[in-house]
């Protein structure tokens, strides 16, 4: 039995090695600056990852196939050894701290430091199952919002003051375009629960907190159309709160927020439909 | 083998069925008594699992069943949303409460902890009796939340074992599922915190007051050592989140705004505009969730330590040979416990707190990896040059460590912030958690359960069935939580009710069918378990008083153990736990009862010196 349950240990930890080394299913290509460092990272990680558990349950595997209770007399007295208990912690504790520390510095360069100078901004406000996306237009400047104002029948779902001079350029829609190799920046507010702004190829997260504007900001480095999901859950119909992120030549997308209203709804249509979603 | 000379007069047990069977003082029947609501709990969460399941893999398929049982949830037998939604909470919050916290310390910790340190019962009898009878309720409200949700589409609330306000908070204007099926989970969950606190307070005081002569803290059994640090652990974290769970409850019924900020503006409704929706401000959604994970995340120890308490006892135990540096793992068990206080904002990277607390608690994280691994490290060690008996006990003990390796191993990805941003909230944390406070956890039961049956019940569990259930049972969780990482890594969302929706997610629907249906084996393989247990405790084999050949005080004494567990003997404690293969005794186990002056004695530290 002893060799049965090696062998099955032994099975289950080559398939799963297999899983992972295979990449049959993997994280997609990455879009945005930061990845290559992130995905780097990963793979250090998941490279002592998989030494480790192959390791474990390897010895473990042999432990189980040689010492089974077939050879005659006792068991091997021994209460351990402290040297050996001083090594595997020492050894363990440098290997952890180590990836712990060296992971510090992308989530340093996303998260510690402000957006670079010149970021492209977007408003993003999520409401229960919809995305919101709130340029400032020519002037660069956003109108002022306030929650009073809020009204979704009329369609005025950031709670835009018509009134504010420097909304009458603003534009919202239900996709978010930004420019390709500029640092953008997004200060992501909720009206109601919690929602989190997640597209799997630019390895980037977010929760939007009701009460908060959280200010985070990427670089994206591929043109093209990508699913933008929620995911923290957000009520009945979370797993369709679903919106797109275009990445758009620094040309066209300069074109496209330039335009008033109307014409940039129309125009994101246009452009939604022209890329295409990678191939996954 | 005790030594005689303390006869003290027994206790004899109550005559009464009620005061012998239900509202009993005595701490192997309150034992008993959780470990039954334990087995009553995990089918309820298994089986809304399977539904889970179900609904994943085969989006808008019609299962009569399913709408003749809920035609609210599954009009025509298809599943709604938030009928989904419900099952994850329901879930999530049986399981995590009312099997891995009631089972592994209510359960098989009040049976054989005051046994294995040679007392005759826990210090406050009643107290224990108390802490079981308020979990009992808190079930009784968590499975009202099932039928009086308060919307006739969902089966409890729709927030998930979390309860992230504001959408806990904020009431039925949130929609469907944050109604009366909400106030009763807050409720069933402060009253389940209550009977914890007196559980704990129980352990505690027992093992360190009521320890039997020559039972030093170093000659306890390593389930011990887990029990108590487990006790600790419930003890300063369960207040945080009853307290936070009061703050939520009046969040919602009250007016308050402790979670809730202001200006929010739901289902077309702006706070204070509407008496459906009243004025709120100034609350923070953050707060609940560091108060939540300032528990939750001792939880999960919680729920895993008696687990690998279990496993080394049991390890030990058929291995034939002492555990493996049994003072590192004391201190291994120190570490995780007082780390597992200083972690818990790793749930939280992305959550919007401060992304410098992000980098300590990241680090910190890392660090609980290093206790961890020492304890693996000793687990292998004690197997090492063993004759080892592979009984059911002992084929769950060692699935217990390889598990434990597969899921803890991956806290190395999920602990660091930068990894976060593509992992967080995906279908990896949930291979993680499940393979290491799930399943691991419940492997350490499985364990503990056909090891101390034939103890509890006098009669041995059917080893034949016992071996089938490991081993479809092994394979079976790695087959359903392996591929759950690779399903995160392409960036599948947890919690969503469908995968239809998703362009990214299309490639990923070979492996969901691929988990659902190993799901369904492994669950119908549960059944034999419980057939097994059920069939054992009339027709199995009969045991004896120390029918494994075992050494702790448990099996000292009579098989199942009289009312006041050792007949009015009260033990005297000679040895540490687990003298094993002792050159020179006339067995190759001694007890820790045994007075013999020819066999060496002590723990692994004394006997290392020489």
């Amino acid at each position: 039995m002893g060799r049965v349950l090696a062998v099955l240990i032994w099975i289950v930890t080559l398939a799963s090695v297999i899983l992972f080394v295979s990449k049959k299913w993997w994280f997609p290509p990455a879009i945005s600056a930061h990845a290559p460092a992130l995905d780097r990272q990963f793979l250090i990680t998941i490279l002592v990852v998989g030494v480790a558990f192959t390791a474990a349950e390897v010895g473990l595997g042999w432990m189980v196939w040689k010492y089974r209770d077939t050879v005659s007399g006792r068991a091997t007295y021994t209460h351990g050894s402290n040297r050996l208990e001083v090594v595997w912690t020492v050894v363990t504790a440098v290997v952890f701290i180590a990836l712990a520390v060296m992971g510090q510095s992308v989530w340093a360069q996303l998260r510690l430091h402000d957006a670079p100078a010149g970021a492209f901004q977007v408003e993003v406000v999520a409401q229960q199952f919809q995305w919101n996306f709130h340029y400032a237009g020519k002037d660069n400047v956003f109108g002022r919002t306030d929650p009073a104002l809020i009204d979704d029948s009329a369609l005025n779902f950031v709670g835009l003051d018509e009134s504010d001079p420097s909304a009458k350029d603003d534009a919202v829609t239900a996709a978010l375009a930004i420019p390709v190799n500029r640092p953008v920046e997004l200060r992501l507010r909720s009206k109601d629960v919690i929602h989190s702004f997640w597209v799997p190829p630019l390895r980037f997260k977010q929760d939007l907190v009701p009460g908060m504007e959280i200010k985070v900001h990427f670089t994206a480095t591929q043109v093209g159309k990508y699913e933008l999901a929620c995911a923290e859950l957000c009520g009945q119909l979370h797993f369709k709160m679903k919106s797109y992120m275009l990445v758009l030549p620094e040309d066209e997308h300069r074109a496209l927020t330039a335009l008033p209203q109307a014409q940039f709804q129309a125009r994101m249509q246009e452009l939604l439909n022209k890329y295409q979603l990678p191939q996954y | 083998m005790s030594e005689t000379h303390d006869a003290v007069h027994r206790h004899e047990p109550p005559k009464s069925f009620i005061r012998k069977y239900i509202f009993s003082l005595d701490h192997k029947v309150i034992g008993i008594q959780y470990i039954l609501l334990a087995l009553a709990a995990v089918l309820v969460g298994m089986i809304m699992s399977l539904l889970m399941r179900l609904n994943l893999s085969w989006p808008g398929t019609n299962w009569p069943i399913l709408g003749t049982l809920f035609p609210g949830g599954a009009p025509n037998g298809v599943m709604n949303p938030e009928f989904y939604l419900s099952l994850v909470t329901m879930h999530g919050t049986i399981m995590v409460f009312f099997v891995l916290t009631t089972a592994p310390q209510g359960g098989f910790g009040n049976y054989f902890l005051p046994i294995q340190i040679g007392a005759e019962d826990m210090a406050f009898p009643f107290l224990n009796m108390m802490s079981f009878w308020i979990t009992f309720v808190g079930f009784i409200v968590i499975l009202a939340a099932i039928f009086f949700s308060g919307a006739p589409s969902t089966v409890g609330p729709i927030g998930g074992w979390t309860g992230y306000a504001p959408l806990s908070a904020l009431g039925q204007i949130a929609g469907p599922g944050q109604g009366m099926g909400m106030n009763l989970w807050i409720i069933s969950i402060a009253i389940f915190c209550v009977g914890s606190l007196l559980g704990a307070l129980n352990f505690i005081t027992t093992l360190l007051n009521m320890r039997t002569r020559g039972m030093s803290l170093m000659r306890m059994p390593l389930t011990c050592w887990a029990w108590f640090t487990t006790a600790v652990l419930a003890l300063l974290s369960f207040p945080v989140l009853l307290g936070g769970g009061i703050l939520l409850l009046l969040d919602r019924l009250a007016g308050t705004s402790f979670f809730i900020p202001g200006g929010l503006y739901v289902s077309g409704v702006l706070s204070g505009t509407n008496p459906n929706f009243p004025l709120h401000t100034g609350g923070s959604p953050i707060l609940w969730q560091h108060l939540f994970w300032f528990f939750g995340h001792p939880e999960v120890y919680i729920a895993i330590l008696p687990g690998m308490g279990a496993t080394s006892h049991i390890l030990a135990t058929f291995a034939r040979k002492p555990v493996f540096g049994y003072r590192a793992m004391v201190f291994a068990i120190f570490a995780i416990g007082l780390l597992g206080f200083f972690v818990w904002g790793h749930h939280m990277f992305i959550s919007g707190m401060s992304p410098y607390s992000a980098v300590a608690f990241s680090i910190l994280t890392l660090s609980i990896g290093v206790p961890s691994a020492v304890k693996t490290f000793n687990w292998i060690g004690t197997l090492w040059g063993a004759r080892i008996r592979f009984t059911s006990a002992m084929l769950f003990a060692i699935g217990f460590v390889s598990l434990f390796v597969a899921g803890g191993i991956s806290g190395l990805i999920l602990g660091q912030s930068s990894l976060d941003l593509p992992v967080h909230d995906t279908y990896i944390v949930l291979g993680h958690f499940h393979l290491v406070m799930g399943v691991a956890s419940i492997f350490g039961m499985f364990a503990a359960t056909y090891f101390w049956f034939p103890k509890m019940l006098g009669r041995f569990m059917n080893e034949r069935l016992g071996q089938i259930h490991f081993w479809i049972t092994f394979l079976g969780v790695y087959a359903i939580f392996i591929p759950m990482h690779v399903m995160g890594l392409v960036g599948m969302p947890r919690r969503y009710s469908q995968f239809t929706e998703y362009e990214f997610l299309k490639s990923l629907h070979p492996l969901v069918i691929f988990v659902s249906v190993a799901a369904i084996i492994t669950i119908a393989t549960q059944f034999i378990f419980y057939f097994n247990l059920i069939w054992s405790i009339f027709k199995g084999k009969k045991a004896g008083d120390n029918p494994w050949e075992a050494t702790t005080l448990e099996w000292s004494t009579a098989t199942p153990p009289p009312h006041d567990n050792f007949a009015g003997i009260i033990p005297t404690v000679y040895r540490g736990p687990y003298e094993f293969a002792v050159p020179g005794a006339p067995n190759d186990f001694v007890m820790q009862t045994e007075a013999d002056a020819e066999v060496p004695g002590g723990n692994g530290h004394e006997a290392h010196k020489h």
